[in-house]
């Protein structure tokens, strides 16, 4: 696992950029654009960890994300965002960066080191996923088969999200609907 | 503004593309359990194709033939196929059991129930998430206005 590593900072170090430059920006597509950045080289660290469920799931929802983003909040009629920067947000954000630095310095501190996780809870799901299951991806037999009411919570959140979206945004046409057949007695 | 489509290039390219993207949306369901992919991904690929469909032809080809309440229906469909799956498992034994013949043999029909929810979730994530983009797009806040004029 360590021989990823002189590829991994340089990835590590683009998604900071990318972040930083996806908060900067005062234009709305240069921020979705710069988050797509930082999407895209995540999906790379996966990729180079050994992990190419995630790679694809990152991928995918980025471009469709990137895609729901352009769609809905860049072609609003003022997409540039120019507001004078708050000192007390500055000197906030700063102290909790540093508080956050210093803690994880004393945390990290207890963890095993890169690459070498303690799998006390994991290494029986490893190890029994295809006898147990018959799956031969490990991710699917602990997402659909060990896990898997897990996954059905996950399906419930998915769905009561689409249908408070659907609840929110039906509103403006179901109003127009209303507004048009309505409008000879009304 | 964008009821019409995009141009004749976009649309002939889609006409093309739209259909390769299923077939790998598929693919990335039913393999879920031997190759890396899954429900979730292909739905949310499946979902593309759509949204690529609506995107190149316009509202009034996503008010013809990919609607909401389409959407809708599958997306209660993809959960209720899941539940079942589940629900019939605790009937064989436990909830989620899995009660089909599930042996290990790299073959496309070997892990039991698992290719069935990849499909269910698969169906559901589509539904959905096409659902969220025609919430989004179709019914915009600025259109009330536009269609009065």
């Amino acid at each position: 696992m360590t021989d990823v590593l002189p590829v991994l900072y340089p990835l590590l170090g683009f998604m900071v950029i990318a972040s930083v430059i996806a908060i900067e920006a005062k234009d709305l597509l240069s921020t979705v654009i710069s988050v797509s950045a930082a999407g895209a080289g995540l999906a790379i660290v996966f990729l180079l960890l050994g992990a190419p469920d995630l790679a694809i799931t990152e991928v995918v929802v980025e471009v469709v994300s990137m895609v729901f983003l352009i769609r809905v909040a860049v072609r609003r009629d003022d997409t540039t965002y120019d507001q004078a920067r708050d000192m007390f947000n500055v000197a906030a954000g700063l102290v909790f960066l540093g508080l956050i630095v210093v803690a994880s310095v004393y945390a990290f501190r207890w963890m095993k080191p890169f690459g070498a996780p303690e799998m006390t809870m994991s290494r029986p799901y490893l190890e029994r996923a295809f006898t147990d299951t018959g799956a031969a991806n490990a991710v699917t037999a602990v997402l659909l088969d060990f896990r898997a009411y897990d996954t059905l919570g996950e399906a419930t959140v998915i769905f009561a999200a689409i249908v408070g979206a659907y609840a929110v945004l039906r509103h403006v046409g179901r109003k127009r609907d209303v507004a048009l057949r309505n409008e000879p007695h009304s | 503004m964008s009821h019409s489509g995009m141009s004749l290039i976009v649309r002939e390219v889609t006409k093309l593309v739209t259909g390769f993207i299923a077939l790998y949306a598929a693919y990335i369901v039913l393999y879920g359990h031997l190759t890396p992919g899954g429900g979730f991904v292909g739905g949310v690929i499946l979902a593309c194709c759509f949204i690529l469909t609506v995107l190149a032809f316009g509202k009034d080809f996503a008010d013809r033939m990919i609607t909401d309440a389409g959407a809708k229906i599958w997306d209660v469909f993809g959960a209720m196929l899941f539940l079942v799956v589940a629900l019939v498992g605790y009937r064989a034994g436990a909830f989620f059991a899995n009660f089909l013949p599930h042996e290990g043999n790299f073959r496309l029909f070997s892990a039991g129930m698992i290719p069935v929810c990849n499909v269910a979730i698969g169906i559901k994530v589509a539904a959905c998430i096409l659902g969220a983009f025609l919430a989004l797009s179709v019914f915009r806040p600025g259109q009330v206005d536009e269609e009065k004029e």
